[in-house]
């Protein structure tokens, strides 16, 4: 990038931002910290209440159609394949929409036409021949790549659901552009860096090089047609924002054109309300805006977050138990140099779930330190105490990680903002995998031997540790089995699902994680448990499967902070999360795991048979790290601190726990408690 | 430790909310000569029941939750703990031994003057008292408790004396402890106290009473409703006007 310091910075503090692209430079040079508390934030304005109402209005409308209100059947979806749709052009402060009007729900095709086609015809919708007949005879999709090139063995796992939730015929997603970057510079320049890219990228051609030039190329295309996009809603974004509401407005555009290009299984917005803070903190001080406008425009971006929609099939919403998007946006944490990084504006995003009311999405998120400050800790509670809507991530554990301007994609997957992407991996179901284990390959539901074929458990009673190195060896060839077939499934949604725009707005030379994940951990700790220290008798069908169990006698349980079942679920982890890294991984990524199945462990357990811990078929399994329901009796802090023994080195994609709490049972009522009373004082008054 | 005192203990609790400041480690002792007709925990009554642990067993026990316990600390609750009150002194030491905040939540039933040595010990190793005074009106408290309230009266002033932090609860049931004159008089006996911190107003719930259907023991305010959040706010009103009127007097 050439050294020019553009006259939209004016009032910025230089620094490397000002010659390189590196938004947390500028963050770092220009932000302003807020130890206060949130009196001073405004309720919503008239336009604001007016168009959300509208937006409730709309939002029953959808509800009485079924869940869908209209969907494009027609036009595929492109960063420009629509023209501008708005709520109320006139009370809008920032705007933009998927497609021509608000909860339409765009045409996405490139993960897949079937799936597609199903989102559609389950909707009432079909989508037109002309279409089908592109994607299926002239143009192929990541699904059929996928398949063409998955094996046996991978269809017959996919089908009995021991790997499952695979992205293989939608959108993986878990990618965040760093939107801020359209803000802070403008296309123009981004593209010119982009093209210095490819000229300064490596002459020989070899196939990753060549994949790098294509890639760079496309990438270019995008920020191109990102500029036209702006124009469609009349603005020049080629140059950088000159204001907040520009900020906000060229930010918003950016990711726009990501959820226009792609029906991602998880589309996270970023870290974006420290940076937002700067060009707020500066128009307030120049006198430009009132507060009661700064909120104004916070409250209208993330109503717009609110109806980012995608058009899905049922089955899809019952994996993830709703029609989540995931965008996520991280809020607060400290910097690497010690500071806290809370603004006025990360008080003003959470702000929104009063002016707007509460909301899953977006997926607020505040990343926690204990050296937050007070002020806001005690705002964070007290405003998730009133809406229960609030995600909390362990900033200090992933700070040494990722330093100080990472971001979460989906629920807990940490990433550093443009820097940093991941493979989504969905998840291998380690409770199926015990029962393969015991019963020597044959799945449990189908009865089709679908693994290797070892020798089984034989005896009445299973032993530990003749079940323990079955299941090691079970587990060894899972690993391997899912790694592989993650492998076709990156390399196809590269080919033909490429996330252009999403990765214009990363460098060229980004650090890939391979995220795998696990479900089903506490019911495999807690079986273990169970052959361990109680009796566990295996009950068999008229064909030698083993397909019930009885436990005799009581064992330890998973989360109630006991380490004769603990160590169980942290052995586990770690030996699958060194199986995992045994293998080749596409693109050099990085392996990592999470343990995070926030919804769809209902779906799992569906499909999973008895398990030696006495779950039955079909019950739920718990959800991400979880204990089982109802079996953490000693309290919630015993709970947590089985969980929080699992070792985020292993599980570095995050490890997530499901905690319901009635707010009763966090501490006095107070109005009923009188504390610190000040006897002088109290005299005087 | 060959002389290590035993306590008896009906159970713990490791995400303690709502008795002290922080989240605490709650430590519930076995045994209570109080037979208070509100009571939710009936189970701590029987003085022969419960489990065997020593302070250092408790503590290792609390070692384990200690990352979340940050800002909060230990309390000791019953039962009535002072039953045991040498065991929790020596809990307590230890408890301070470790820098671990201490709280004691007691009924003050066991106290008298004549044993304000051990009592004085207990104090030293004591950073908070929560005491419950369940009705000011002697006769009224014994018809509630079985006993007078003289040696808790007096155990708030030996407190008070030794300028310890002090909470006091009160649990306001329907027509039961909310005579206005008796609020009053509990207003103005707290302005006497010189190391009051907090007052807390519980409002008298029924979550107590599957337990005495299972413990076969009968309930005696079979019928009475759980008290509404805007009456308790009247009964804090009340104790806290005469509270400050009689402070102001007092000047």
């Amino acid at each position: 990038m050439t050294a020019i310091i553009h006259k939209e910075w004016e009032g910025f503090s230089e620094g490397k931002w000002c010659t390189t692209v590196n938004v947390r430079d500028f963050i770092q040079k220009n932000y302003t910290m807020y130890d206060g508390d949130g009196s001073f934030l405004a309720g919503p304005t008239e336009a604001t209440s007016k168009l959300w109402a509208q937006v409730m209005e709309l939002s029953k409308k959808e509800r009485e159609a079924g869940g869908v209100l209209d969907m494009d059947t027609k036009v595929v979806s492109t960063i420009v394949s629509h023209g501008p749709g708005y709520l109320d052009k006139e009370l809008e402060q920032i705007v933009g929409f998927q497609t021509d009007k608000p909860f339409k729900r765009s045409l996405h095709v490139n993960g897949g036409i079937r799936m597609a086609q199903n989102a559609c015809h389950e909707n009432g919708y079909e989508v037109d021949d002309e279409i089908v007949k592109i994607f299926t005879d002239y143009r192929k999709t990541h699904n059929q790549g996928v398949f063409d090139a998955y094996t046996d063995e991978m269809r017959l796992a996919r089908k009995s659901a021991i790997i499952t939730g695979l992205p293989d015929a939608y959108g993986r997603g878990r990618i965040i552009g760093d939107y801020r970057r359209v803000a802070l510079y403008g296309i123009d320049e981004l593209v010119k860096d982009k093209k210095e890219q490819l000229n300064t990228s490596l002459k020989r051609m070899t196939s990753k090089n060549i994949r790098l030039r294509e890639e760079l190329a496309e990438q270019i295309r995008a920020l191109a047609d990102l500029k036209k996009l702006g124009e469609i809603y009349g603005f020049d974004i080629s140059k950088p924002a000159a204001n907040a509401k520009e900020a906000i407005q060229w930010l918003y555009l950016g990711y726009l054109a990501a959820v226009k290009e792609q029906n991602g299984a998880a589309m996270s917005l970023g870290r974006t309300s420290t940076f937002l803070d700067i060009y707020i903190q500066r128009d307030l001080e120049k006198g430009l805006i009132t507060e009661e406008q700064a909120q104004e425009y916070i409250d209208h971006f993330i109503m717009k977050l609110r109806l980012v929609k995608f058009a899905r099939t049922p089955e899809y919403n019952a994996l993830f138990s709703g029609d989540p998007t995931w965008v996520t946006e991280s809020i607060g944490g400290i910097g690497t140099d010690g500071r806290h990084m809370v603004t006025k504006t990360s008080f003003r995003y959470l702000h929104t779930l009063e002016n707007l009311g509460t909301a899953p999405e977006p997926n607020l998120t505040v990343l926690w330190s204990t050296r937050l400050p007070e002020n806001f800790k005690k705002y964070c509670a007290m405003m998730s105490i009133k809406t229960s809507s609030i995600q909390y991530e362990n900033d200090d554990l992933m700070r040494p990680t990722h330093g100080d301007d990472y971001a979460i994609a989906c629920c807990v997957s940490s990433m550093r903002v443009g820097k940093e992407m991941q493979f989504f991996g969905a998840r291998a179901n380690l409770a199926k995998c015990l029962l393969y284990a015991i019963n020597g390959g044959v799945d449990e539901v189908m009865k089709v031997q679908v693994g290797p074929k070892f020798r089984p458990v034989e005896g009445d009673y299973l032993d530990y540790d003749d079940v323990m190195a079955k299941y090691k060896d079970m587990m060894e060839w899972l690993a391997e089995l899912y790694v592989n077939t993650l492998n076709i499934i990156h390399y196809m949604h590269d080919k033909y699902s490429y996330e252009k725009i999403q990765m214009a707005l990363h460098d060229r030379d980004v650090k890939r994680y391979f995220a795998t994940g696990i479900a089903g951990l506490s019911v495999v700790a807690d079986s273990l448990s169970a052959i361990k220290y109680a009796k566990v008798k295996a009950i068999r069908d008229e064909n030698g499967i083993v397909v019930d169990y009885e436990v005799e006698g009581d064992y330890p349980k998973y989360g109630n902070n006991d380490d004769r079942v603990d160590s169980i679920a942290v052995s586990l982890v770690h030996d699958f999360m060194n199986m995992i890294r045994k293998h080749h991984t596409y693109r050099d990524s990085f392996p990592t795991m999470s343990i995070l199945t926030i919804t769809s462990n209902v779906v799992y357990g569906k499909k999973t048979g008895n398990t030696p811990d006495g779950r039955k078929k079909g019950e739920p399994l718990a959800p991400g790290a979880n204990p089982m329901h109802r079996r953490d009796t000693h309290g919630a802090v015993a709970s947590l601190a089985s969980v929080a023994k699992i070792p985020f080195k292993d599980a570095q994609d995050g490890i997530s726990n499901t905690f319901s709490i009635i707010p009763g049972a966090l501490g006095k009522d107070d109005q009923l408690f009188v504390g610190d009373l000040d006897l002088d004082r109290m005299s005087d008054d | 430790m060959d002389n290590e005192l035993i306590g008896r203990i009906h159970s713990t609790e490791s995400f303690g909310t709502v008795d002290g400041p922080g989240i605490r480690f709650v430590v519930f002792m076995q045994g209570c000569p109080m037979r208070c007709a509100y009571c939710h925990n009936p189970d701590t009554w029987n003085v022969n029941g419960g489990t065997l642990k020593t302070a250092d067993e408790i503590l290792k026990e609390y070692d384990s939750y200690k990352e979340f316990l940050k800002g909060g600390g230990i309390t000791v609750t019953g039962g009535e703990p002072l039953l045991q009150i040498d065991f929790v002194t020596e809990l307590f030491q230890k408890a301070k031994n470790k820098g671990v905040h201490t709280c004691l939540d007691t009924s003050g039933i066991t106290f008298s003057n004549e044993k304000a040595e051990r009592y004085e010990k207990l104090m030293e190793v004591t950073d908070l008292i929560m005491l419950d005074i369940k009705e000011i009106d002697s006769e009224k408290h014994k018809g509630l408790t079985g006993h007078t309230n003289h040696a808790v009266l007096e155990f708030a002033r030996f407190v008070s004396e030794h300028q310890k932090d002090l909470w006091v609860r009160y649990v306001a049931v329907p027509g039961i402890t909310d005579d206005e004159s008796d609020l009053r008089k509990l207003g103005e006996f707290l302005a006497t106290l010189k190391s009051l911190k907090a007052l807390d107003v519980l409002p008298y719930h029924t979550m107590g009473v599957e337990k005495y259907k299972q413990l076969n023991i009968k309930y005696r305010l079979e019928g009475i409703e759980p008290m509404e959040k805007e009456q308790a706010l009247d009964v804090r009103t009340t104790i806290l006007t005469a509270f400050k009127l009689a402070l102001k007097e007092k000047n």
